[in-house]
């Protein structure tokens, strides 16, 4: 028996032995492990949407097309963790970065504009223009925090697409901006069909995004474990101490108003010309809200919680709800048939918002300590880390 | 390190004005006075602190102790006077403040001309529409500059003759450090993390080697978590930088909040009632941390105390004040005795207020140490 214990113990030091390698590991190669991360998700959700009960919701290429639109979500919710997670700048009008980055593609690559401009460099010129407007909205908005800066950004957010639908001679108004040009990317023009972007064919869309999300991700989490990264979390502790420390609040603030709504201007040119149309009705307030949403659920801060819980939400929202509709309307289930999912996703937002406050307001994924700078500090003092409380505060006298 | 600091402090914002102030002096506050409205909490204090002293800034409550020292800091700007810092004025009114709106029209104006030359030489209504959209940018850039106070901005607006007070964080770059009467550190970061945000001014690398992990980048993380570790060791907090700010008692809060200060290599550091609700060992170790600091860092301090004891053991002047007037300033040893002191401070016969005694007989009636904002 006390072999076995001693087995099982030696199994279990084993297993955390592992755990804490890979931890290691990934800590100290963060842009190797997310690559990796990422690498596997992207084969892995094809495969498991393949096999039942995935596979009898809808068919395969339509599960594609809804991993790479939920991509759209996670790249707006890793962006908004910057402004609000990290910087703590309660931004309720994130949509309009999402329109910026949009309608600068439609400009860019659209009949109604006459341009046909290449993909890739539009997508740095979306990130750009959001990020512009990122600032205008930032500069006036520095002296206000909490309430007041979310009902400013609110106020910011509902007017950017009331602006797009008024401008009509310029943005088409109502109806927006349609027939946007799918993307093209050199040399794989000569490829194959099955290597063109199209609406029969979500697969490029997939492996797109999941490049963009991979680099979006290694900087995001970069610029966490920066300088900049640290003054962002200063003034989301504490405004005053972190410029009594020697942080330029200013510039910080607009920095992280500029990146975050960078990374949507991102979101919005791959929307764009995901969807080949752009129209002020796709960045209403609920869009923020959608987003922030899934910060806060996914658990704020911490760079893999926004984005799996961003994933899950958008998954649910997008797939899961249509399709219930139509699965049980098909079985027939008495009551179940006849109601409408879709229409209810907004009251599940709700009641998943409410249980998490009560029941886990950290989020999903709280966002762990950042142990690797610890490691390196820390290294001749490792026992010392863990404090004996009736030891002597300090070696002073 | 304060040699150091010296070298690379620069104002960095602040149109900074050298004047002829007396030499050794690192700080020097002229007729400081500041109104909230009606009432006043700082009037015409003169104020200096000798480089390498410990000066102490004592008052009973509502003395304006605080708002002094915020005016210092750069937290407030003040209704009079001016603040020196090392012979640079730092923070006073601002002069000549209209001529900077004038300043970020010179851009645009300059574009405007441009434009006004080639319509003149027959320019189309597209290169017309491009001057103006340039110099729309042009209004924005400037009014960007004007929030962000880059460096050449401010060169632009001292070569004007415009001043404006320094912000905060540009007291920190010029060699300012300061704690809180009630502690404020980033609660919920490390201990490594609050000291590293400390050292913010005196990090080079931008988010652009962020972004692409440069090699300086890599090297200032290892470098700068290094002199974390000698921080934590200066203030006795040995290996507890992994912990949490808001984990750790209370005491050990006043040690972590001094090494954030210490980690921006200031000259002078501002020490905000360092011993508050502290009990009689952490006191003493907290004064002989003080004037180590002197000492071996050749730190000029300046101190806002309750604790006469300590007041009257480490400094080497002391100021009071009461109800915003500065009523006596010279050595511990002069000011003991002042009777204006006594009758406005202490409130006590001198025989029962002789600070030589025990902490109890030393503490102040009229401010017992810990309480309330001055």
């Amino acid at each position: 028996m006390n072999a076995g214990v001693g087995a099982r113990n030696a199994r279990q030091r084993r297993g955390g032995d592992v755990r804490d390698t890979i931890r290691e590991f990934a800590e100290q190669h963060r842009s190797t492990s997310i690559i990796v991360a990422m690498a596997v998700i992207a084969a892995v959700l094809p495969v498991l949407a393949a096999v039942p009960p995935f596979s009898l919701f809808q068919p395969h290429n339509a599960w594609v097309d809804g991993f790479a639109n939920a991509g759209t979500y996670v790249l707006l919710a890793v962006g908004l963790n910057i402004v609000v997670g990290l910087a703590g700048l309660l931004d309720l009008g994130y949509a309009a970065f999402f329109a910026f980055g949009a309608y600068a593609y439609a400009y860019g690559a659209s009949p109604f504009s006459h341009n046909d401009l290449p993909f890739l460099p539009l997508l740095l010129v979306g990130a750009a223009v959001a990020a512009t407007f990122g600032v205008i909205l930032g500069a006036p908005t520095l002296r206000l925090r909490g309430d007041y800066l979310a009902i400013v950004t609110f106020g910011f957010g509902e007017i950017v697409p009331i602006v797009f639908l008024n401008a009509e001679q310029y943005t088409n108004g109502t109806n927006g901006i349609g027939g946007v040009y799918q993307p093209t990317i050199p040399l794989l023009d000569r490829l194959p069909d099955s290597f063109q972007f199209s609406f029969t064919n979500p697969w490029p869309f997939y492996v797109l995004m999941i490049f963009i999300l991979t680099i979006v991700m290694i900087f995001a989490y970069r610029l966490q474990d920066s300088r900049l990264g640290r003054a962002w979390m200063a003034i989301r502790e504490d405004e005053l101490a972190a410029a009594s420390s020697g942080v330029n609040t200013v510039t910080t603030k607009l920095l992280a108003f500029a990146l975050g709504a960078s990374t949507a201007g991102l979101a919005g040119v791959f929307n764009a010309a995901k969807l080949t149309v752009v129209s002020p009705d796709q960045f209403l307030f609920a869009v923020s809200f959608t987003v922030l949403a899934m910060i806060v659920l996914g658990g704020m801060g911490n760079i893999w919680g926004v984005a799996v819980g961003a994933f899950v939400i958008s998954t649910i929202q997008q797939t899961l709800l249509k399709q219930l509709d139509i699965v049980f309307h098909q079985l027939g289930i008495p009551i179940l048939k006849d109601v409408n999912f879709l229409s209810y996703q907004f009251l599940l937002y709700g009641v998943a918002l409410v249980l998490m406050m009560l029941l886990r307001p950290e989020g999903l994924f709280p966002s762990g300590r950042r142990r690797r700078e610890l490691h390196s500090a820390e290294d001749s003092a490792g026992e010392a880390l863990v404090v004996d409380p009736a030891a002597p505060t300090g070696g002073l006298v | 390190m304060a040699s150091a600091a010296g070298a690379t402090a620069r104002g960095a914002s602040a149109a900074a004005t050298a004047t002829a102030s007396a030499p050794g002096l690192v700080l020097r506050a002229s007729k400081v006075t500041k109104r909230f409205g009606g009432s006043v909490a700082v009037r015409e204090v003169d104020f200096e602190i000798p480089d390498g002293a410990i000066v102490s800034l004592i008052g009973p409550n509502g003395a304006g102790k605080t708002t002094f020292f915020n005016v210092i800091a750069g937290l407030m700007e003040p209704t009079a006077g001016f603040v020196e810092f090392r012979g640079r004025r730092m923070i006073a009114r601002p002069v000549r403040a209209f001529l900077e709106p004038i300043v970020w029209f010179i851009p645009p104006a300059l574009v405007a001309l441009i434009g006004v030359i080639l319509a003149a030489g027959g320019a189309t209504p597209e290169e017309l529409a491009l001057v103006i959209l340039v110099a729309i940018i042009a209004v924005g850039a400037m009014f960007l500059a004007a929030i962000v106070r880059p460096r050449w901005y401010n060169a632009i607006l001292h070569s004007v003759g415009v001043f404006r007070s320094a912000r905060p964080n540009d007291m920190v770059v010029a060699g300012v450090g300061r704690t809180f009467q009630n502690i404020r550190l980033f609660p919920n970061m490390t201990a490594t993390e609050n000291v590293l945000v400390g050292m913010h001014t005196k990090l080079k690398s931008t988010p652009v080697d962020a972004f692409f992990s440069t090699r300086r980048q890599r090297r200032e993380e290892v470098e700068s978590l290094e002199r974390v570790r000698t921080f934590l060791d200066l203030v006795g907090l040995p290996g507890r930088g992994p912990e949490l700010a808001k984990n750790l008692p209370y005491g050990d809060q006043r040690r972590l909040e001094l090494a954030r200060a210490l980690a921006s290599q200031p000259v002078l550091l501002l020490l905000d009632e360092p011993t508050a609700e502290m009990n009689p060992r952490e006191t003493s170790e907290m004064t002989a941390l003080i004037s180590r600091l002197r000492s071996e860092l050749g730190l000029s301090i300046l101190l806002i105390e309750h604790d006469m004891r300590v007041v009257m053991e480490i400094s080497d002047r002391i100021t009071v004040l009461d109800h915003g007037d500065r009523i006596a300033e010279g050595t511990p040893d002069v000011v003991r005795r002042d009777p204006k002191v006594i009758e406005a401070y202490l409130g006590t016969p001198p025989a029962e207020a002789a600070p030589s005694g025990t902490p109890a007989a030393g503490t102040p009636a009229a401010g017992p140490a810990g309480s309330p904002p001055a």
